[in-house]
């Protein structure tokens, strides 16, 4: 079923043409990858769909309803939970307390004066964290952690909005090799399970053909390629534009990994 | 030809007047702000400097001969003077804090301010002193049936003629070209490898002659005054903001539109042209939020807020401190003299406005800088109430919270719309509304001189048990207060100000948020406000003023706006020592402005920060 549909998406900023007529959709339990060359518009797509940004023109739907144009916290009680390219947490707050605040947001109790915020949600939160292996940091500050360990956070204080639909903007930039196959195989195993769906942007080739169900090319706005990762690496114009022979060469190698 | 005509005829180009004068000034604090980013409150100061230097200046020369040059020259000595007091201001100063939090920054400069206020009282003695009038320009000129001074058709030239210099000096030089740069991006400058020192240090002279050109400038027009900084300042801040932070077509044309609406305004709401002013702000940020010609600003980077982190409890010796703290307020009748009482009293009326300051910005990440504002109007409303209705006390100091409140979400609902400095630019221009309204609204405020016999309930008459009220009732709102503060609405005000990106995205409605903080912020400020009404016994509007605005944001400097008691500690501090020093010098704000300079320097994060490494040393664990 299809879970998210996106339909001719446009956005120009100035001169520049960040998207133009965008068109995908994603199914529960499916895994979407997003390719391109920096400056691509992959950013402004994800923007476009969380609700950061408001499309020049063209529809997102979330299940058939139109959701173009609502606010990042309306797409996100419909289920819609995201991350960053810049891991976006609080930085004052402890590990845990970010957890809380997330759950405290999702159970929408923001507005309560009378409860102790550092009371709340204390299970949930470490379950959350224990799920992405970061249990044993929940009493650390968030500025005292590794860049990788903050996107692992994020990533849980998305999971905590039982989200349908998840956007991950690059999320294992900033982490070692081995980590970031872990993260993607923990995710995909997560979105497997809960049968969410997930769209996402990586540079890293291995773990893009490693977990990607489908991958959209992007480039200077324009999706010029879609399909499996086996349709997208044989697409000649994919490989002149964007894969090259290495990136080519990668993508074998891990398609092989993965498959064993 | 009607006289109608000749008439609106005149009322516009005198408002074409004000306006370039108001161009010159403005055109000076919008170039700085675009290079250094830093609003310099004491760009009002080099107007006054300027004008003061002129009617120094310009006599003397006239004595030589009364020759317009000569008059013209003593004015563009004057500005350069100011210009070499602004260099003074960027070595001294600014270069030390391009890096730290806009509100610090604020503050330093308006440490300048008091400096200046001072020195200037100083060296030129309390009298306003009248200047001498142009040579060769003290004619009236023929428009029609009506005279117009020739002097003013003058100045709606001297605009436009500043406007293209600058527009050659920005366009044609080396220095004006960088300074574009800076302006659009700064780290570029820096990759460049251009002095930067030397290009802010520019800057700054360039800034500060043009405040300078423009105080001077007004000496046959008004006298110089000790008064006029604070004056022309927030008017060109509204200027500027309108016109967009750091452009300069923009300034000249919120400088127009200004300049016209209060020629006309005049005409039809005598009173209030100040509140149309402000209220043409708002509307414009509202709609633009960046001003009309102004770029949106790059969000600021990540980093870790300045403020109150997860905020902790109180450990068993801190438990035993604030108790101590509590019964010496309770006990101090006993053993205190009724001085020692009214400072007491006084204190604790403080304690609760800065906690609900610092409520907003070490909490909420929202720098107010008219936090008087809802103060005042509390004292304002308990005041009235009780001596123009007859209302008792009890029901006054109900009503105080609430019409504070009322007024905080009013203007609130505009302010939470914007960001950052313009943010903060807007709390001050509501609390200047509120102040103008005060002041120019004689028959129901009293004006200037205020209202008084404010008295409390016979009952509460005596000082004695009147200490016990605010006692009881100001550490009830602290009370509360901070247990909103743990509670999760505290929670979600930080997680807005940590990332408000984040926020949005797990659901939180960051501007209704902000609204609901803000409003409960100016709530309990306003319950401090009738408080403090009934134990002065009188209202008057420096009670909305921005220096008792600046004392608090100083009370929660001194304080630690990171720690959540330390507001109450700083207004216990600063409110002491003001009444143990305020008598024995005649020097105090200069005292006060080189204390807010020296403790934005040296002592960021004040008797919290100071309290929390001292104690981070004894348990060895972290701060
Ligand atoms: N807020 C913005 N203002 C102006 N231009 C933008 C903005 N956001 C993105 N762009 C431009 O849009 C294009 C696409 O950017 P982005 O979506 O961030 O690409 P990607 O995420 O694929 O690297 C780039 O040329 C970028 O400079
Ligand atoms: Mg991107």
């Amino acid at each position: 079923m299809t879970l998210l549909a996106v339909e001719a998406l446009n956005k120009k900023f100035g001169g520049v043409v960040a998207a133009r007529d965008v068109s995908f959709s994603l199914a529960a339990g499916e895994m979407l990858a997003m390719i391109g060359p920096n400056g691509a518009g992959k950013s402004t797509s994800f923007n476009m769909v969380g609700g950061q940004l408001r499309p020049d023109s063209g529809r997102v739907l979330l299940e058939g309803q139109d959701i173009t144009g609502l606010p990042p916290r309306a797409i996100c009680r419909l289920g819609v939970g995201r991350s960053f390219q810049v891991a976006q947490t609080f930085l004052s707050m402890s590990v845990l307390e970010n957890l809380q605040m997330a759950l405290i947001a999702y159970a929408q109790r923001t507005r309560d004066m009378i409860a102790r915020a550092e009371a709340l949600f204390r299970a949930e939160a470490l379950e959350l964290l224990d799920q992405l292996g970061m249990a044993d940091a929940a009493a650390r500050p968030m500025n005292t952690l590794a860049y990788g360990d903050v996107k692992r956070v994020e990533l849980a204080i998305a999971l905590a909005g039982k989200p349908r639909l998840l956007l991950m903007d690059e999320p294992t930039a900033g982490m070692a090799p081995g980590e970031r196959a872990a993260l993607m195989r923990l995710v995909a195993g997560i979105a497997r399970r809960a049968a969410i769906g997930v769209l996402f942007t990586e540079h890293d080739m291995d773990a893009v053909f490693a977990h990607a169900d489908r991958i959209l090319v992007l480039v200077r706005g324009e999706i010029i390629a879609a399909g499996t990762p086996e349709e997208v690496r044989a697409n000649p114009e994919v490989q002149r534009v964007y894969l090259g022979t290495s990136g080519l060469r990668a993508a074998l190698r891990a398609r092989a990994a993965a498959h064993g | 030809m009607s006289v109608e005509f000749s008439f609106l005829l005149v009322q516009a180009l005198s408002g074409l007047a004000s306006a370039s004068s108001l161009f010159i000034i403005a055109s000076g604090l919008t170039l700085v702000f675009g290079v250094t980013r830093i609003v310099n409150f004491a760009h009002g100061s080099f107007y006054m400097l300027g004008a003061y230097m002129a009617v120094t200046i310009v006599p003397w020369l006239l004595q030589i001969e009364r020759s317009p040059t000569l008059f013209f020259a003593g004015v563009l000595i004057s500005a350069a003077v100011v210009g070499v007091l602004g260099v003074a201001m960027e070595i001294l100063l600014l270069r030390r804090i391009y890096k730290v939090p806009e509100l610090f920054q604020l503050l330093a400069t308006f440490g300048v301010v008091l400096m200046v206020q001072d020195a200037v009282l100083h060296i030129w003695g309390p009298l306003d002193i009248a200047g001498p009038r142009a040579p060769g320009l003290r004619h009236g000129v023929m428009i029609l049936d009506q005279r117009f001074p020739a002097y003013e058709l003058f100045l709606i030239a001297a605009g436009p003629v500043v406007l293209g210099l600058l527009w050659l000096l920005m366009h044609k030089t080396r220095f004006g070209i960088l300074l574009r740069a800076a302006t659009r991006d700064r780290e570029m400058v820096g990759a460049l490898g251009v002095n930067q020192a030397l290009l802010f240090t520019g800057t700054l002279f360039l800034g500060a002659f043009l405040a300078g050109l423009g105080g001077a400038l007004q000496i046959p027009r008004v006298s110089a005054s000790a008064q006029m900084d604070l004056a022309i300042i927030t008017e060109a801040f509204v200027v500027t903001v309108i016109g967009g932070m750091g452009s300069i077509g923009g300034a000249f044309l919120a400088a127009l539109l200004i300049g016209q609406l209060q020629a006309f305004g005049v005409l039809i709401f005598p009173k209030i042209t100040l509140v149309l002013v402000f209220l043409l702000m708002a509307l414009v940020l509202v709609v633009k939020p960046w001003g009309l010609l102004g770029r949106p600003e790059a969000a600021p980077p990540s980093a870790m807020p300045e403020g109150i982190a997860s905020p902790g409890r109180f450990c068993v010796f801190e438990k035993l401190l604030v108790a101590l703290a509590l019964l010496v307020a309770a006990m101090l009748p006993l053993f205190g003299d009724a001085y020692a009482v009214k400072v007491a009293t006084e204190v604790l009326i403080f304690g609760l406005a800065a906690f609900s300051l610092n409520f907003l910005v070490g909490n909420g990440g929202i720098v107010s800088f008219g936090h008087a504002a809802y103060f005042g109007l509390g004292a304002y409303a308990s005041g009235l109430l009780v001596t123009k209705l007859g209302m008792p006390m009890e029901p006054a100091l109900i009503v105080a919270p609430l019409a504070s409140g009322f007024f905080a979400a009013l203007f609130g609902f505009f302010i939470v719309r914007l960001q950052g400095i313009y943010l903060a630019m807007l709390t001050l221009a509501f609390a200047q509304i509120a102040y103008a309204v005060c002041f120019q609204w004689v028959e129901v405020t009293g004006g200037d001189n205020g209202i008084v016999g404010v008295w409390p309930a016979p009952w509460a008459a005596s000082r004695i048990v009147y200490h016990y009220l605010v006692l009881v009732v100001a550490v009830l709102g602290i009370i509360a207060l901070r247990h909103v503060i743990y509670a999760p609405f505290g929670a979600s005000l930080r997680a807005a100000r940590d990332s408000a990106a984040r926020a949005e995205a797990i659901g939180i409605d960051v501007r209704a948020h902000r609204w609901l903080g803000f409003t409960i912020a100016g709530a309990a400020a306003g319950l401090a406000g009738g408080l403090y009404a009934f134990s002065k016994g009188s209202i008057d509007p420096t009670l909305l003023g921005i220096p008792l605005s600046v004392d608090f944001l100083a009370m929660i400097l001194l304080g630690g706006m990171q720690s959540v008691v330390g507001p109450v500690l700083g207004a216990a501090a600063f409110h002491s020592i003001k009444d143990v020093f305020m008598p024995l010098t005649d020097h105090w704000r200069f005292l006060l402005g080189a204390s807010i300079i020296a403790l934005v320097l040296i002592f960021p994060r004040g008797l919290g920060g100071a309290y929390a490494s001292l104690r981070a040393r004894f348990t060895g664990g972290a701060p």
